[in-house]
């Protein structure tokens, strides 16, 4: 039984309205429960680009694992690309409870046609883009999952209370990066600076579009998929940073930077949103070369899927054979 | 704990015929966390067996001290109520207010 196959919904204009209701009234809608085909769909879309987000964002990041300064940082770079694999996992899981395949998004992913979050198409230059990753990326993931876990898709909601207790480690180790290296040799604190001038403006671009060119958001934050628009969350993210970044005494590559007594928000000056545009489209730094290592990854571990079955197999076979005796 | 599992499995009963695809069957995965609280649902897992089932639940679901002991049962073999149900299946405890402590009046100033 598939309950939330398109057959079963009927889209009439009450059955809507009690579902809204029920949100309204901060209900959690579970995978058996009625709900809109366009509210499902909405969360295959987001939550499949999610998980592939996570197992992309391994890329960059798993770049530098054999290149970590120290056993320490090596220990940390593992154990949290490891985290973006068990993230990745949480999200498909919960994305099967809408009646899809895992196998299904995944070739949606190798084949090219899925997308993931532009952020990953960026290149992991130095070691202090690790640090500015886990700082900004993950910072900024953080801002946005705090608010999904109020997600009215219960099983979306459960997946990121995980993910956000994992991913405060993630911000930390970035930070501690960063700061380690700001306060190291001249040399390094460069490094440092020059991975905050070219991660600052792609972060804040993880946030989406404004408010006013985001076609999704008024359904999404009507169904209660998203509690926050994406210009209040990067809002919320600057202001968080901001004093980070003079904590380290580095500086936010932002000449129009400043500080609105009125609102309390750090202002910032405009986002290109041609490049932003110009990544999700494809023509990023690096989205042939993610794309290509995914599939190379995905095509060398076959053998162990195979063995895997195999062994399953014999292992079956071993069992009827002595039940039989 | 009423919707979670059985609701992608139609599609698990033939997975194991298809070796190399990602759709092996799929696990629910139950977790026990440490000072004696019960296993709570965790989230699932594909495995071809209920060897590597365990495995991966582990890696998946208590790389940090989450988890004392971890169950994992297929997700077919879960029986489940439906939202349909609600009303009526759960009605016999919603009407008996006599089972709980505030039906019951005590004197005013009496510590229980």
């Amino acid at each position: 039984m598939t309950p939330n196959k398109p057959e079963t919904n009927t889209e009439d204009p009450a059955r809507i309205a009690g579902f809204e209701a029920r949100i309204a009234a901060g209900e959690t809608i579970e995978p058996k429960d009625w709900m809109p085909e366009r509210y499902r769909r909405q969360l295959v879309r987001m939550m499949s680009q999610h998980a592939h987000s996570e197992v992309v964002g391994m890329l960059p990041e798993g770049n530098w694992i054999t290149r970590a300064p120290t056993l320490r940082r090596k220990m940390s770079l593992l154990a949290k690309v490891q985290d973006e694999a068990g993230h990745g996992l949480y999200i498909y899981c919960g994305t099967e409870t809408l009646g899809v395949d895992r196998h299904e998004l995944i070739q949606q992913l190798l084949n090219g046609t899925a997308k993931y979050s532009s952020i990953f198409n960026y290149p992991t230059l130095s070691w202090a883009d690790i640090g500015a990753i886990g700082w900004l990326v993950d910072g900024a993931a953080i801002v946005n999952q705090t608010m999904l876990a109020k997600a009215s898709y219960g099983p979306y909601a459960r997946a990121m209370v995980r993910i956000c207790k994992e991913e405060n480690f993630h911000k930390r180790q970035g930070y501690e990066i960063m700061a380690t290296l700001s306060a190291g040799t001249p040399a390094q604190k460069r490094m440092a600076q020059d991975a905050l001038d070219r991660w600052w403006w792609p972060s804040l671009m993880m946030f989406g579009p404004h408010d006013t060119d985001s076609p999704n958001s008024d359904e999404l934050l009507r169904w209660g998929v998203k509690r926050k628009s994406n210009d209040e969350l990067r809002q919320r993210f600057i202001n968080l940073t901001v004093a980070q970044a003079k904590a380290i005494d580095l500086v936010i590559p932002d000449p129009q930077l400043a500080f609105d007594e009125k609102t309390q928000n750090w202002l910032i000056g405009p986002i290109d949103w041609d490049e932003f545009w110009r990544v999700v489209r494809g023509n990023g730094p690096c989205n042939q070369e993610r794309l290509a290592a995914r599939r190379q990854a995905h095509d060398d571990g076959e053998w162990v899927r195979v063995a895997a079955a195999a062994y399953a197999a014999k292992q079956a076979r071993a069992e009827s054979t002595s039940e039989a005796a | 704990m009423t919707t979670m599992a059985n609701d992608s499995t139609t599609r698990d009963a033939d997975a194991v015929t298809t070796p190399s695809d990602t759709q092996w069957p799929l696990w629910e995965v139950f977790v026990q966390p440490p000072g004696g609280a019960p296993h709570e649902h965790a989230g699932s897992v594909h495995a071809v067996d209920a060897e590597s089932a365990l495995q991966n639940a582990r890696d998946v679901y208590a790389r940090r001290g989450e988890g004392v002991s971890i169950w994992v049962v297929r997700s077919i073999a879960i029986t489940a109520s439906t939202p349909d149900d609600m009303g009526p299946f759960f009605d016999p405890g919603n009407d008996k207010p006599y089972r709980h402590p505030q039906f019951y009046k005590v004197p005013r100033g009496i510590r229980m």
